[in-house]
């Protein structure tokens, strides 16, 4: 069921964490609303009209929690707050649309999104993935916690709460974008290196953020970073969009991940 | 949902998930707000909401309750600019002007978060906002000159030289 007009929308405002798992419920019905960037526009132009809206603003799911090296960080955080984060979080975030948009934008509508306009979004995907980041999200069966390229692949019918990460000791990027502040990333590469190994994200490569594992078992075998570039390929799932082409950024992964992985090297 | 309104409270009783943009231009009759894309990537709706530049048409009225709205109504009048307005007007920083009111207040947030911002930083804070005359070079100058206090508002009319307009534009009756 969708309403035909907004003024039929019922908008539940969660002023808690626990208010707004118990509002979502399994989610049917629900169209969660966070920072507004993604889903106003479908509403201002007639393509949503939501049913029951949760108003995530006052349930107490944004900021950063550091304990050690470990990051929390809530789901309705400010893609600006994210700005400086530990890398290459900072940079994926600071690459995100311009001063307005970040500071309203949310880490949960970046992870939740999908492909808008034919265009992957979600650039900071590619980072959280290089990052290992775990993901906690209520819904049907309760609240669960899986790795960030589970959820991205699948986040539908889950509340995000919050997603948690080890900072990593190095960290590289590589991306590939147009002039335009809002035009969003033709593909981005995240690396990072921590004691568990070595991990690659990709950011434009497929409908969402994925994750490179052929180059990082290349890597782990001992291939150079030139050739563990070329097998990113095997991960991808490029597609044409409004962007580029399938084709263009087939070329263009391998560059991306050797750049990232040179960054790496570099001990940033 | 209650606003206030360039210092003037409002009852609204437009739907809670209509945009701050609609609601202001609409019910309201606040106009300098401009409707351009409904979608974030212009910036022509930019107003202030408790004190920081947000994009009007980006923002339910939901998630604005109570919230202290800034347009560029609220700013100066005719007769006593603020600094952002003289220097537009000093600079010749409009064309058309369809953009003008966001870029307004963009600077204005802008030079309140970073007094003396300089030109790097006045790019990176108006980098989502399109001006489609393509005049950002005086849109630049005058924010410039605002950020630097260098902005003389008892100078209000623009220096004009028909000699010069003439020399601009080859076989101009000007």
């Amino acid at each position: 069921m969708t309403a035909t007009s907004l003024a039929e929308a019922q908008v539940i405002a969660p002023t808690s964490r626990a208010e707004a798992v118990d509002a979502f419920g399994d989610g049917s019905g629900v169209t969660v609303l966070g920072g507004g960037t993604i889903l106003m526009p479908e509403m201002n132009y007639g393509r949503l009209r939501p049913e029951r809206v949760l108003l995530l603003q006052n349930a107490g799911l944004s900021g950063v929690v550091r304990n050690g090296s470990s990051l929390t960080i809530g789901a309705m955080t400010t893609v600006a707050e994210l700005e400086q984060a530990p890398e290459p979080l900072g940079t994926a975030a600071r690459n995100v649309a311009d001063h307005e948009i970040r500071a309203q934008a949310t880490l949960g509508g970046n992870l939740c999104v999908h492909a808008g306009g034919a265009t992957p979004r979600g650039d900071l995907q590619a980072a959280l993935i290089a990052l290992g980041a775990q993901v906690t999200t209520a819904g049907k069966g309760g609240e669960r916690t899986e790795p960030i390229e589970d959820f991205v692949a699948a986040p539908d019918g889950r509340l995000l709460l919050e997603v948690e990460f080890e900072e990593p000791t190095r960290s590289g990027y590589a991306a590939a974008h147009r002039p335009h502040a809002h035009a969003y990333t033709i593909l981005a590469v995240c690396a990072t290196e921590t004691p568990a190994g070595l991990r690659v994200g990709l950011s434009g490569a497929g409908r969402n953020g994925l994750r490179a594992r052929s180059v990082e078992d290349a890597l782990a075998g001992g291939a150079s970073a030139e050739e563990a570039s070329q097998k990113a390929l095997d991960d991808a799932q490029t597609q044409d969009d409004a962007l580029a082409s399938a084709w263009y950024r087939q070329r263009l992964l391998p560059i991306l991940v050797q750049r990232a992985l040179d960054d790496l090297g570099g001990g940033k | 949902m209650r606003l206030t309104v360039n210092g003037q409270q409002h009852d609204l009783h437009s739907p809670p998930l209509t945009s701050l943009l609609t609601a202001l231009r609409e019910e309201l009759d606040i106009t300098s707000p401009k409707a351009g894309c409904h979608q974030g990537g212009c910036g022509a709706c930019t107003v202030l909401v408790d004190g920081e530049a947000r994009r009007s048409c980006l923002v339910s009225l939901a998630a604005v309750n109570g919230a202290t709205i800034t347009t560029v109504e609220g700013l100066g009048t005719a007769d006593d600019l603020s600094p952002v307005q003289a220097a537009f007007d000093e600079h010749y920083a409009a064309q058309c002007g369809f953009c003008t009111s966001g870029f307004i207040m963009a600077a204005t947030a802008l030079i309140d978060r970073t007094p003396k911002a300089g030109r790097e930083e006045i790019l990176a804070a108006l980098s989502g906002h399109v001006c489609r005359c393509t005049g950002y070079i005086k849109i630049v100058s005058a924010v410039e000159a605002a950020a630097k206090g260098d902005v003389h508002p008892e100078q209000v009319e623009p220096s004009f030289d028909p000699e010069e307009a003439a020399v601009l534009i080859p076989g101009s009756p000007a």
